[in-house]
């Protein structure tokens, strides 16, 4: 039987890629190892080699094809004595729903794919629920739909043509293009004294930056995940964060710390935590973790002028998605500031980062059951914004949180205790938490999913606290 | 001026040789370094003096309960700082770990601050908020004063990158001890200052004691200024008690910094007279060895005895004891009758 070779992922969180190039004709021999197409995602490019021997039968994805989702059938490959009159008998290319945590490796795998499930809630797009305009951007506004990988590069790049003092270091984020393609362009416009690749001593470098920050430059420190800042962060907190009060006001710096945070998919403890919680115990730091990708592009203009060190948390899965970012000159997004996502009377949902995945998705089904939650991005986590979370809970009497870190000493218990410092009156049951679980996270695709927050679980919580 | 350099001459000589691998580390111990003039004596006799004599009333103030915490003096070192200083120019930055006092005063900053950082008082330079590990001046491109050991040597790269990306001449004067020379950030700093070319100096003040952990008992390559040999960086090994040695190894050092040559190591071969901290038990070395080097050694009488001989009189030292005295003096009353700071200080300088 004819054999389909697949769309591969590049990446654990890769969901659909463009099909650039067919390197190989129909008809044409092939040999295992063979590269038959190229692919290519906004964050890199791969050759498509193939996994068996036999003829190219047929293309079913011709090239120039953009946004193939991962595990559709591209093309069939016949087996000697096999001949284009056997194609009809190759399953027929049913449309795929892909599992992110399913992801075949990066080579064409040959054979069929087992029947997938629905889509794993993080995903699947972020749901564009009705939001409170924000009021940094004004009415009639023109909106550009872009990634959050984009909308970063684009705020870095606006703020280093604005400030020369501005410049980006970090481990492949010149010639690379970055780790995550989030400096993509960059060596290009601004070469290589400001888009500095350095080698991997995140210790040391995380201690250059600070000691150039304290002469007056500003630079954008990207750590390839914040999971390797844990080797720099006594730069991070005793240096940076601490050096203005320790010189009575003298001496400060103006730097940005900045990279992906959290859960990526499938790659296990020690490259999936959640540090939101210990830099938001830092009096010193400010630390922002947005959610949209206008929020991306408005917080790290912000945080690159912020003339104190800024905290700046990404997420991986989220880089891929597109959002609606305002097309204005100067766009900024003000540090300190939560957003009402999601306007609502019966439960307060409080989230930032990718938590907002499963707050707003969440909203959706309590909707159909009557439920209006109202979800605030909290998107900076110091200073907190904790006037928009109380006057909300003012308003519902009940609030759920929703993190991806640890609940124990966690950003959730922060805002309960908040709310329960300062709305206790109003409340009408106790604040509930939903949090990763209180393991390392695992690998096995079903264990990571339970050691994740869910939909399922912010649901069960709101309604538990309207005791429903 | 000073008189030409001969062991300082060859050494530079060999770095020239285009031997990537096998940058030279030359002892500049052998020859004796070249003269200073008499007014390089006096201002050296002068500035280690005020270090001596601001020390001695800092340990004595904590005896009295006035200063807390922790308060580590730099007896003994003064011939490191100050021969360093005076291979500088306006602008060139220096930064250390916590046993900054010295190194504060030979930047020129004001006695009365620093004493009063000491005993937590508002007219301190951090306005008692940073305390005897934590001052900086922007004015004298101090800056710090770090707590954290090796922690400076990070930084003081990145004051280097900052020279580089400006463009300017500065030289980053970036000093750490034995102790803090096998921490492994001071290895990934070595490791992108000769990358990328940076003009920094690491000075490795090598007292022989990493708090009572003699070097040989802590570390496996003992000769500090072959630290750098894995990164091609340069060193100099120098004798830290002769502030003629150290002002010729630094004028050598800032000469190469500044003319894009990337890093430097001086290994200055000190000794420090009292304890780590004013806690200190003293059990892991002799009183006699304390006693050896302070008789044999002494950076401020070698000074002393030179100016002797150079017909300079007793009277004229004693004037300038008296000088230095009466700055200690109105440092230590300054910083014992300023007040505390305000209250609403706690508050203050948090962010900016």
């Amino acid at each position: 039987m004819p054999i389909q070779v697949l769309m591969p992922a590049l990446s654990p969180t890769m969901e659909k890629g463009n099909l650039s190039k067919w390197l190989k004709k129909e008809g044409e021999a092939i040999k295992s190892g063979d590269v038959i197409a190229e692919i290519e995602t906004d964050k890199a490019t791969m050759e498509v080699e193939a996994t068996d021997e036999g003829t190219l039968g047929k293309i079913l994805i011709p090239e120039g094809t953009a946004d193939v989702a991962v595990n559709t059938p591209i093309a069939t490959i016949l087996s000697d004595g096999e001949s284009a009159a056997d194609l009809a008998k190759a399953p027929a290319p049913a449309r795929q729903e892909k599992a992110v945590e399913s992801a075949p490796p990066a080579t064409a795998k040959a054979e069929a794919p087992a029947p997938k499930a629905a889509a794993a809630p993080k995903a699947a797009p972020a749901p564009q629920a009705a939001a409170e305009p924000d009021p940094e951007v004004p009415a009639g506004t023109e909106m550009v739909t872009q990634t959050i990988r984009e909308a970063l590069r684009d705020a870095m790049a606006e703020e280093m043509r604005r400030d020369a003092d501005v410049f980006v270091m970090g481990e492949e984020v010149a010639e690379y293009q970055g780790a995550y393609k989030v400096t993509q362009g960059l060596l290009q416009e601004f070469g290589p004294k400001r888009v500095i690749d350095t080698p991997i001593t995140e210790h040391g470098f995380a201690g250059v930056g600070v000691g150039a920050a304290m002469t007056g430059l500003k630079p954008i420190v990207e750590f390839m995940t914040f999971n390797f800042a844990m080797q720099a962060i006594d730069q991070i907190i005793n240096s940076a964060a601490k050096t203005l009060y320790m010189s009575g006001g003298q001496m400060g710096c103006s730097i940005v710390f900045r990279g992906p945070n959290g859960a990526a998919a499938r790659v296990a403890a020690q490259h999936s935590q959640d540090y939101s919680s210990w830099y938001s115990n830092i009096p010193g730091l400010k630390v922002v973790a947005p959610f949209s990708a206008a929020d991306y592009k408005g917080l790290l203009k912000a945080a690159i002028r912020d003339p104190n060190p800024v905290i700046f948390l990404e997420n991986e899965v989220l880089y891929g998605h597109t959002g609606e970012v305002p097309k204005l000159d100067d766009f900024i997004i003000p540090i300190g500031k939560a957003r009402i996502a999601r306007a609502g009377s019966h439960v307060s949902i409080i989230s930032w980062s990718n938590g907002m995945t499963y707050a707003l998705k969440a909203a959706e089904e309590l909707a159909k059951e009557g439920i209006e939650a109202e979800v605030i991005d909290l998107r900076t986590l110091r200073p907190m914004d904790t006037e928009t979370f109380i006057n909300s809970v003012k308003k519902t009497g009940r609030a759920v949180t929703v993190e991806e870190g640890w609940a124990q000493s966690g950003v959730g218990a922060e805002i309960a205790a908040r709310i329960m410092e300062n709305a206790f009156d109003y409340l009408d049951a106790p604040v509930a938490r939903v949090s990763g679980k209180d393991v390392p996270m695992p690998y096995a695709a079903n264990l990571e999913k339970l050691a994740l927050p869910s939909v399922a679980e912010v649901v069960e919580a709101a309604k538990a606290v309207c005791y429903r | 001026m000073a008189a030409p350099k001969k062991a300082a001459a060859s050494t530079t000589q060999d770095k020239l040789q285009d031997k990537p691998q096998d940058k030279p580390h030359d002892k500049t111990n052998g020859g004796s370094p070249p003269e200073f003039t008499k007014e390089q004596e006096l201002k050296a006799f002068r500035d280690m003096l005020l270090i001596r004599r601001f020390e001695e009333k800092a340990g004595q103030l904590y005896g009295m309960g006035a200063i807390g915490g922790f308060c580590h003096l730099y007896i003994g070192q003064e011939a490191v700082v100050v021969g360093m200083q005076m291979a500088l120019k306006p602008g060139d930055q220096v930064i250390t770990g916590y046993r900054d006092h010295g190194h504060m005063l030979a930047t020129g900053m004001d006695a009365n601050g620093v004493m009063a950082e000491l005993t937590g008082r508002r007219g301190g330079y951090s306005k008692g908020k940073g305390g005897s590990m934590h001052m900086f001046s922007k004015e004298k491109h101090f800056y710090g004063g770090h707590g954290i050991v090796g922690a400076q040597v990070s930084l003081g790269t990145g004051l280097a990158f900052a020279n580089n990306y400006r463009g300017n001449d500065n030289v980053s004067v970036t000093y750490f001890g034995d102790g803090a020379a096998n921490q492994g950030q001071v290895y990934e700093s070595f490791n992108m200052a000769e990358l990328w070319k940076l003009p920094v100096i690491y000075v490795i003040e090598n007292n022989r004691y990493a708090m009572g952990t003699a070097v040989s008992r802590a570390s496996a390559q003992q000769d500090f200024s072959r630290r750098g040999v894995s990164f091609n960086i340069p060193g100099l090994q120098v004798d830290g008690m002769d502030v003629r040695a150290v002002k010729a190894a630094g004028d050598e050092a800032v000469a190469w910094c500044r003319s894009g040559k990337g890093p430097m190591i001086l290994e200055m071969q000190t000794y420090r007279y009292r304890g780590h901290s004013m806690s200190d038990p003293a059990k892991y070395r002799t009183r006699e060895e304390v006693e050896k080097v302070r008789h044999d050694q002494d950076p401020i009488e070698q000074v002393r005895n030179r100016l002797l001989a150079a017909k300079v009189t007793e009277a004229d030292l004693k004037a300038i004891d008296a000088e230095v005295r009466d700055i200690v003096n109105a440092s230590a009353d300054f910083a014992q009758h300023d007040p505390e700071p305000d209250a609403a200080e706690l508050w203050t300088d948090i962010y900016r």
